[in-house]
């Protein structure tokens, strides 16, 4: 049975209030609450390791599936193995995401591979929301690694935020992308106190007429560390984008590392990478509105990480 | 009505000091102002020490009477007075309608957003849900800016050059936006301005020049006197220079 701290994390993580429409996969602590299938999306238990296979029929449109993660019990650290199997043709969205709530002295956790095979011409938006709560003073760390397989035609659109309160994070994204196929990655990332944030993306352009963006957004506050770091290989007629653009503010760290690496004459790869605080004027122009300093310093982080 | 007593403004640098206003006071008394005069004269720095990003080295500003020298940029603000900076300032993220919203100091639906938008002379449907980041034209930007005044719609109403990047075209739309304002608004707006037909508009206008108040008067009084000088002359084509 759900309790209200893992509802709320329900809310927060993937805007649940109560069960989704269509399918889903609610693991709590480490083990399953809740699951269901649908004729176009089935959800089952691997054989060989923990973690489930979610496959979606070719052809299935504007279907959500949620598969939240939540972790209320201290002292546990959960690692899953996730396969997304979608069909060719399909659209579908998929909302992930996992909330821990530490009250506890021991360290929580939870590692997640997901790994894509998104078919041809199908369409995918993977939300992933990272969230933790408690006054306890064990530590909440999330380690992400995600494996994406783009066929001929394919899009996916993966928006990840790491919204507060997560101590450790590395978060690790690999892809390769085949012809006329796209992958957009959105990344928003805000760490204060002591935390640490290290995000390593990896894409391999190999198809012809594919593409990638891949764009990061971040703040960093009190003394937290942030590590951004991508690579985008073109391996073909194709064009590449990465972009790091990060706030920094007190005593927190940021480095950025762009990497591109043409192999291919007609490859057209382009980065970008900024870090810097506030700009004083935006902070004047906003007072000059009405606002407070730290009113206007919290709407200029808002939009940022919007 | 808002009042300068005796302003006078030292800034420092590595050479040592520079006199950038000295004794200046001016009344504002719920009228169109125009302050015009040469580049560097320090009319950007008194719109400045009026909106307190500045602080004067001496003297006093008085709102309705209340002496608000030491009040922070946004005690004033919250006091009425608004500024639209000669430079806008750009924001990742934050939209045209979010600005907006954040001047008229409450949550604003996309309709008003776009009346405001639409005084200005920007098709509103295009611009209310765009980012004010570097996507946006110089141009496109100061209208906004001057819309973010528009909707706070204060006691004192502030523009720095606010012709600066905008079209001939939208330029008439501008000086019926000031006209309008004037009429409705019914505080003070003072704009610091080169170009002749915005003084033109004004009710008074003050003319700066090496960080002192050359003159200050009905514009009647003030324009025919200016436009004969040969100081004039230079500062309408020193603008002109600066233009091509």
């Amino acid at each position: 049975m759900i309790n209200e701290t893992e509802k709320e994390l329900l809310k927060i993580i993937a805007d649940m209030e109560g069960i989704p429409n269509g399918a889903y996969n609610i693991r709590s602590n480490g083990k399953l609450e809740d699951r269901r299938s649908t004729p176009s999306v089935e959800i089952k238990n691997k054989t060989d390791k923990p973690g489930i296979d979610i496959i979606i029929k070719s052809g299935t449109k504007g279907e959500t599936v949620h598969i939240p993660v939540i972790i209320d019990e201290s002292g546990l650290n959960d690692l899953v193995y996730n396969d997304f199997i979608i069909g060719d043709n399909a659209d579908v969205t998929i909302m992930a995401g996992c909330g821990i709530h530490n009250c506890g002295d021991s360290e929580s956790g939870h590692d997640g591979i997901h790994t894509f095979f998104v078919g041809k011409n199908a369409k995918v938006k993977y939300i992933e929301r990272h969230y933790g709560s408690g006054d306890g003073s064990g530590k909440k760390n999330m380690n992400p690694t995600t494996v994406v397989n783009i066929a001929e035609g394919g899009y996916m659109e993966m928006e990840t935020t790491q919204i507060k309160g997560i101590d450790s994070t590395h978060r690790v994204t690999k892809a390769a992308v085949a012809d006329n196929a796209t992958l957009v990655i959105k990344e928003k990332i805000m760490t204060n106190l002591n935390q640490r944030a290290t995000t390593d993306f990896s894409v391999d352009l190999n198809g012809e007429k594919s593409g990638a963006n891949v764009i990061s957004r971040s703040v960093a506050k009190d003394n937290s560390f942030q590590s951004f770091k991508s690579n985008i290989n073109g391996n073909n007629l194709c064009s590449g984008h990465t972009e790091c653009d990060a706030i920094i503010m007190d005593n927190a760290k940021v480095e950025a590392i762009p990497e591109i690496c043409a192999n291919h004459i007609d490859a057209s790869l382009i980065h970008e990478a900024a870090i810097g605080k506030i700009a004083g004027e935006q902070l004047i122009k906003l007072m000059t509105l009405g606002l407070t300093e730290q009113e206007a310093e919290q709407e200029i982080i808002n939009g940022f990480l919007k | 009505m808002l009042e300068l007593k005796n302003i006078s403004f030292t800034a420092k640098n590595d050479d040592g000091e520079k006199e950038i206003l000295k004794d200046i006071s001016l009344k504002f008394d719920n009228e169109f102002i125009a302050i015009t005069g040469p580049n560097g004269g320090g009319k950007s720095t008194i719109a400045k020490i009026i909106a307190g990003i500045i602080k004067p080295s001496s003297g006093k500003i008085l709102l309705d009477g209340e002496d608000i020298t030491d009040l922070s940029v946004t005690e004033r603000a919250k006091k009425g007075i608004s500024f639209a900076f000669q430079q806008p300032v750009r924001f990742k993220g934050i939209t045209v309608k979010d600005l907006i919203g954040l001047a008229s100091g409450k949550e604003i639906t996309v309709g008003e957003a776009c009346d405001y938008l639409s005084k200005v002379g920007l098709c509103a449907r295009d611009y209310v849900n765009r980012e004010v980041n570097a996507s946006l034209s110089g141009g496109e930007l100061k209208r906004i800016e001057i819309a973010t005044v528009l909707a706070r719609s204060t006691k004192v109403s502030l523009f720095d050059e606010p012709e600066a990047g905008i079209d001939l075209w939208s330029f008439s739309n501008l000086i019926n936006v000031f006209e309008k304002m004037h009429e409705t608004l019914g505080g003070s707006i003072i704009i610091i301005s080169h170009q002749e037909r915005i003084l033109n508009i004004a009710d008074k206008v003050a003319v700066i020049a090496n960080g002192s108040l050359k003159d200050y008067g009905k514009k009647n009084e003030i324009l025919p006197e200016l436009l004969s000088t040969n100081t004039t002359c230079s500062v309408l084509t020193d603008n002109l220079e600066e233009k091509k």
